[in-house]
């Protein structure tokens, strides 16, 4: 169409995506956080915590449980065993 | 049937006339399709048909370590999970619960009565709430942080640098002895009110994005009458303790879907 914007390169870009003035090249990008998530949706970590920990575990004739899975194997075993750093001081199991 | 298929389970319920109809019908599960219901013994199971080729036991190993593949999945089993645990009791399976046939569920359901509805009876009418408590930054942390170039301007004898190295961990050993000690307070003080709870390990700082060291990762089963006032004293504690003090919930009872060896 005639009133395409395409002669005004730049300007259309979303505003996000625009350095702010005066900001060092090197501030351009920072990595995303990848456990910021907005608004109240559910952290990963911690819905890992309960979905791989919690629930009731039952045997029978069972294609795999998790339960049965070697978790060291799980490329995600930071996750689920980040204690290792901690376990020296974990606070509350002598109380 | 053009390929094998197995039945997930989310969850088991006694009461399955309260689920509502439609919203069987509108829940999408974790292989994309309808859920359906598995009953025996007077219990019932909240099932999805899904293709042994995404979820049987190989095809499981090799996604469960997909980071991508593990996270929608444990999103769409919790919520299945949530939304139904709002209409009804139901207690949930661990993640990846997959049997060949409706069949070999009826079998469970038969098989692990008694301890479902033990598991049922525990967590009638009654939530799971998460608090994760982290230490303020250490003192050591701080002082590593401290300008290098003060240093180098003013060189410090070997002497001067042991006794500000022996204060620093000093500093830095008392910091964490109060925030341990705060973290029981906080542990003791919930744990009066919940009927039960449950201690989490402690997330990794590189996972919740946080700079602080997570000292307590706690579950605590809520009387649904008591969840006011458990909030209540959640607040009253970051009010009062050195502590940043995070609250999620509630959750379903996952964390104590299964039987406590002993109370924690």
């Amino acid at each position: 169409m005639a009133s395409c914007p395409a002669d005004r390169p730049g300007q259309d870009r979303p505003l996000a995506d625009r350095v702010p003035a005066g900001r060092a090249p090197a501030d351009m990008a920072p990595a995303p956080d990848p456990a910021a998530f907005p608004g109240d949706r559910i952290a990963l970590v911690d819905l890992l915590d309960r979905v791989l920990a919690g629930g009731v575990v039952v045997a029978g004739d069972i294609t795999l449980s998790v339960a049965d899975v070697d978790m060291v194997t799980i490329s995600l075993r930071a996750l689920v065993t980040s204690i290792s750093a901690l376990a020296n001081h974990q606070p509350l199991d002598a109380g | 049937m053009t390929s094998q298929t197995g039945t997930w389970v989310y969850g088991v319920t006694d009461s399955p006339a309260a689920i509502r109809r439609d919203s069987l019908d509108q829940l999408t599960g974790v292989g994309g399709g309808n859920l359906h219901l598995v009953a025996a013994g007077g219990l019932t199971a909240v099932a999805e048909t899904v293709s042994l080729d995404e979820f049987g036991e190989t095809a499981l190993r090799r996604n469960l370590e997909e980071l991508s593949w593990l996270e929608s999945t444990a999103r769409a089993h919790h919520r299945v999970i949530d939304a139904l645990a709002g209409q009804v009791q139901l207690v949930p399976l661990r993640l990846a619960t997959v049997y060949r046939e409706d069949g070999n569920v009826r079998a469970m359901l038969a098989e692990h009565g008694p301890e479902l509805r033990a598991a049922l009876r525990r967590t009638a009418n009654r939530a799971e709430w998460g608090v994760k408590a982290y230490a303020d930054e250490p003192a050591a942390a701080r002082a590593e942080a401290e300008p290098a170039g003060r240093r180098k301007a003013a060189p410090e004898s070997g002497a001067a640098y042991l006794r500000r190295r022996r204060d620093e961990l000093a500093a830095s050993k008392q910091g964490r002895q109060e925030a341990l000690a705060s973290a029981q307070q906080v542990h003791a003080a919930l744990a009066r009110i919940a009927a039960d709870a449950r201690l989490h390990p402690p997330q990794s700082p590189e996972l919740t994005g946080s700079r602080s060291a997570m000292i307590l990762n706690a579950a605590y089963l809520i009387d649904d009458q008591h969840a006011a006032g458990f909030r209540e004293a959640v607040d009253d504690l970051r009010n009062r303790l050195p502590l940043r003090l995070e609250l999620t919930g509630p959750w379903p009872p996952y964390s104590f879907a299964d039987a406590a060896p002993d109370l924690q």
